[in-house]
């Protein structure tokens, strides 16, 4: 599967795991499709492309690992991970139900492909590192990925986390920030201030990359770059649109956590349907 | 009783790490730059690669911790129980507890026997916290022969697990051919008929001395050791209420929300009868000796004889 697909089929795919965030938000009523829409080229790219994984085998010791410390973008999550085959897409309609294993929350005790149980932020970059480390430790060759918001970057545990994996040198590790400048309360900047997120990293020691995390080219430059790079952990800084693929999502920080009536529902489908098809 | 035989169980926690590393090597410990005075200096002189030091840093530490875990490493990370129990709580809910992971925290440093540090770092809320954590076993053990079986156990058991240990030398109690440490299971010390003294951690050898007291002016007082404060020994503590009506018990912790309150749901629930909750009546520690704190706060035999007295 990687290193197989060109950058319109992967912006075919990442349509596809569009409709299934808001296929998922919408029949949950509930729901974050703001930042899972940001992040939908990233998880696009992680599951199709990048990382060395079996969906008929999620266990794998040898697999890479994926941890999202984000984790109420769990329905970008799950639709990624339906759609390579880790479950029935159909089910991304039982997301956030009762009895379902698509928790609001990525939880690994009951969804196959998830790594690590995630949502209180700042706590799933440590898992993430202690992941490296063993793989460190037991001379194996996978590697880790873990995907951070940046109003997450307001967690004193992030920085707890990316002193340790500088410290220990875990070249194995990858962080990116969904850099899609929108928290519950408002803009980023306005809040609390995470910026500069590159010199900050860098300060920490990480190699650092700044890209356009819309776009598969950039992605793919900057995940090759992370795997080559020897000594340090990588931090990809990946700039997004917060809603990005539904036109009235797009920038609007009232769709961080809610989810779209029948009307908006169907508008949105029809605009990704038509991403999906290559009309656009 | 070996009143010449002491040993603090922060002593017992660090050598039996040493020891169970030997034939375990997926055991790694991990520390937040206590390890001299966790003791888990013992198995890093020893597993260098396998000794983890997160720095300052709980929350991170238990992050590390869970993403070892389910890579397939069993770590015990340790620290005080301020720290571990008390700063980390959240991580130690939803990244090991939740998630299941088999995280064993060792918690050093636990109550007023810190000593002259203080307040701030004498956690007596530890045990309330960690019980509450939905399939986390919390163990309190009260010498050094319970701590090193606590230890091996805690490594068998699948899943996190809690283990509070203290700074101060104890008398060592288990010393018994006979003595075997089960999981869930309290350990009757001493017969007795008219009250139930029903102890832990620190205060079981002292509560033994208590009984001894209490035997002087007629009382027949039984003594229960619980080590696994959850999950509790049900069966054991109904048992003894049936048997003499009157509980006491004795804690290096809170009144509210460790043995004292573990004892009184299962009572309320299965035997209801009066009971006494001896331990830190809803107040903060201070700097002393430990010996001094400990008397002050009634919790040696001296203390835990009078709130016997005066309730009977």
């Amino acid at each position: 599967m990687r290193g197989t697909m060109n950058k319109q089929e992967l912006q075919k795919k990442a349509a596809e795991i569009r409709k299934g965030i808001l296929t998922g938000v919408y029949h949950a009523q509930s729901g974050h499709p703001g930042g899972s829409l940001s992040a939908a080229d990233l998880y696009t790219y992680l599951y199709f492309e990048e990382m060395n994984i079996n969906p008929s085998k999620p266990d794998d010791p040898d697999r890479d690992r994926f941890v999202l410390s984000k984790g109420h973008t769990a329905p970008g999550y799950y639709s990624a991970l339906a759609l390579r085959g880790f479950f029935p897409v159909e089910d991304l309609k039982t997301l956030r139900r009762l009895g379902s294993y698509l928790q609001g929350h990525p939880d690994r005790k009951h969804t196959p492909g998830v790594d690590m149980s995630s949502g209180s932020l700042g706590q799933g970059f440590s898992a993430a590192a202690g992941m490296a480390l063993a793989a460190k430790m037991q001379g194996k060759e996978y590697r880790t990925y873990c995907l951070c918001g940046d109003g997450e970057l307001q967690e004193g545990q992030i920085w707890e986390a990316a002193m340790f994996a500088a410290h220990r040198k875990l070249d194995n590790l990858c962080l990116i920030v969904d850099n899609n400048r929108l928290q519950i309360d408002g803009p980023v900047e306005e809040i609390c201030s995470p910026y500069p997120i590159d010199e900050k990293f860098r300060a920490f020691q990480f190699h650092v990359m700044t890209i356009n995390g819309n776009d598969f080219d950039e992605i793919k430059e900057a995940f090759d770059e992370a795997k080559r790079h020897k000594g340090q952990p990588s931090a990809i800084i990946a700039s997004t649109v917060k809603g990005k693929g539904v036109s009235f999502m797009e920038h609007n920080v009232s769709w961080h956590g809610k989810a779209p009536n029948e009307e908006e529902y169907r508008a949105a489908m029809e605009e990704l349907e038509k991403e999906a098809v290559g009309q656009c | 009783m070996l009143e010449n035989k002491m040993a603090a169980t922060r002593d017992s926690y660090g050598n039996a790490l040493a020891e169970l590393a030997e034939e375990h090597e997926d055991l790694v410990v991990l520390d937040a730059d206590l390890a001299a005075a966790t003791k888990t200096a013992v198995f890093k002189k020893k597993y260098p690669q396998r000794h983890i030091d997160c720095g300052i840093a709980e929350a991170n530490m238990a992050g590390i911790a869970a993403g070892m875990a389910a890579c397939g490493y069993v770590p015990f990370m340790s620290s005080f129980a301020m720290f571990a129990a008390g700063r980390a709580f959240e991580q130690v809910r939803n990244s090991i507890g939740y998630p299941q992971m088999n995280v064993k925290i060792g918690a050093t440093h636990a109550g007023i026997s810190v000593g002259e540090d203080g307040a701030t770092h004498q956690c007596c809320e530890d045990l309330a916290l960690m019980r509450e954590i939905p399939g986390m076993v919390v163990i309190n053990p009260c010498d050094d022969v319970e701590a090193r079986a606590a230890v091996k156990a805690a490594y068998e058991h699948i899943g996190p697990v809690y283990l509070r240990f203290g700074r101060l030398a104890l008398p060592i109690i288990n010393d018994k051919e006979s003595y075997r440490f089960e999981l869930g299971k309290g350990i009757l010390l001493k017969e007795g008929k008219d009250v139930s003294i029903i102890a832990t951690g620190l205060c079981v050898s002292e509560s033994l001395k208590a009984a001894e007291m209490l035997s002087e002016d007629g009382i027949s007082a039984e003594v229960i050791n619980i080590h696994t404060i959850k999950p509790l020994d049900e069966e054991l503590v109904a048992a003894t209420a049936l048997k003499t009506g009157k509980v006491f018990t004795v804690e290096e912790h809170s009144v509210i929300g460790g043995l004292g309150s573990a004892v009184a749901e299962t009572l309320s629930e299965k035997c209801p009868v009066k009971l006494i909750r001896i331990g830190m009546r809803d107040c903060f520690g201070e700097s002393g000796s430990a010996k001094e704190l400990i008397h002050k706060y009634k919790l040696d035999a001296e203390g835990i004889y009078k709130q016997i007295i005066a309730e009977i």
